[in-house]
């Protein structure tokens, strides 16, 4: 307890502490939104990007739904084709960036010790670890969870959530702000849905339509190599329209955001 | 639990703007948050006062105006109310729907004592 910080003032005694000086009052009017700070550093990651023409995609989903293993797989099917490079989160350990660099790709991790998302100045921070002018791709593996990611720009261009069939397919209904994030969902671990007989794709399709959501949903499983070839296609389209968008001087926040920031022009 | 960071962040600009306004104490903040801000109103005030301790704004009344959840159908033009989870069309039932408002994370307005 001290008074350098204000610990020692709790809601019990805040009245006695600030007591009422004379003085004028003034209301105003801000309007802000309240992640500004780290929208304006998620600017500055994406231009950062932009300047060297890469494509940063951020995968968000619960733990354990195959984000890795998925980044493994395609790095094993593109690392000829494109330069890869891969910023991992989570609480602790080095286990996921050690497996990312055994494929022979770049990799840093960002360890958040309690914190449950990553933010744009985390990321910042990562960068300085990597070499961008070596990279197409950069893809950010965020910490492991459905609900607190998804508020955080950190300056990519494409949000892709992973749904895997070992969880429950109305899992887009239960967390509605991440799935509607999405620019792509990925149905993983398809392989296993002869074993689980309670996992209906087609209705984890419909509780993602329910969001107003038309992004393309990518059923595959990385471990078995099923529906590959659709996700691929679908980072080379990307790949293709971002350094489209570069060359003619235009960025790109993820699909919500523009939408959201065109609608409320008026208040921000 | 990231309203905890949310709230950092909110009391940093609330700071910057008594500083740049001259206020020694702010008295109410008002935010407008929406369903689909991803942030619990709840738990965020139960956080503001562990981020503000200390600051100019460790006394202020924190107000938040729930915002309506609104979409706009792209297919018959209608303006209706939505819900979280299903933010179709009420009136034809589309999914080709915009949001209106809903997703608001926004500081609306200060009292400060100068």
């Amino acid at each position: 307890m001290c008074d350098t910080c204000g610990c020692n003032i709790t809601p019990g005694n805040r009245h006695l502490a600030y007591k009422p000086v004379n003085g004028g009052t003034s209301a105003i009017s801000v309007l802000k939104k309240l992640l500004a700070h780290n929208d304006d550093q998620a600017a500055h990651n994406r231009a950062h990007f932009d300047t060297r023409g890469i494509l940063t995609i951020n995968l968000m989903s619960s733990p354990g739904s195959g984000k890795t293993a998925l980044l493994e797989a395609t790095i094993d099917a593109l690392k000829d084709e494109f330069r890869l490079a891969v910023i991992e989160g989570d609480l602790e350990t080095e286990n996921d960036a050690a497996r990312i660099r055994a494929r022979g790709v770049p990799a840093y991790q960002i360890t958040t010790g309690s914190a449950c998302h990553l933010d744009a100045h985390m990321v910042h921070e990562a960068l300085h670890h990597l070499n961008l002018s070596m990279v197409d791709i950069l893809f950010v593996e965020n910490v492991g969870n459905l609900v607190c990611p998804a508020s955080f720009d950190l300056g990519q261009h494409r949000n892709v959530t992973l749904l895997s069939v070992t969880e429950g397919d109305d899992k887009p209904a239960k967390y509605p702000v991440m799935f509607r994030a999405a620019d792509a969902v990925v149905l993983s671990k398809i392989d296993l849905l002869p074993v689980l007989d309670d996992f209906d794709p087609a209705r984890a399709e419909q509780c993602l339509r329910q969001l107003a959501s038309t992004v393309p949903l990518l059923p595959l499983s990385a471990r078995k190599g099923q529906g590959m070839a659709a996700w691929y296609d679908w980072l080379r389209s990307e790949l293709a329209a971002q350094r489209a968008r570069v060359s003619a001087g235009q960025t790109v926040k993820p699909y919500i955001q523009p939408d959201g920031a065109r609608l409320h022009a008026e208040v921000g | 639990m990231h309203e905890l960071s949310v709230c950092q962040a909110l009391v940093n600009q609330v700071v910057e703007i008594a500083q740049q306004n001259s206020a020694h104490t702010v008295q109410l903040i008002t935010l407008y948050i929406g369903p689909l801000a991803g942030v619990e109103p709840a738990l965020l005030v139960s956080a503001f006062p562990l981020a503000a301790a200390g600051t100019v704004a460790a006394s202020a009344q924190l107000v938040i105006e729930p915002q309506p959840l609104r979409v706009h159908c792209q297919t018959c033009g209608a303006d209706t109310e939505a819900t979280p989870n299903r933010l179709l069309c009420g009136i034809c039932g589309d999914y080709h729907t915009q949001l209106i408002s809903g997703d608001e994370l926004m500081l609306a307005n200060l009292e400060l004592i100068t």
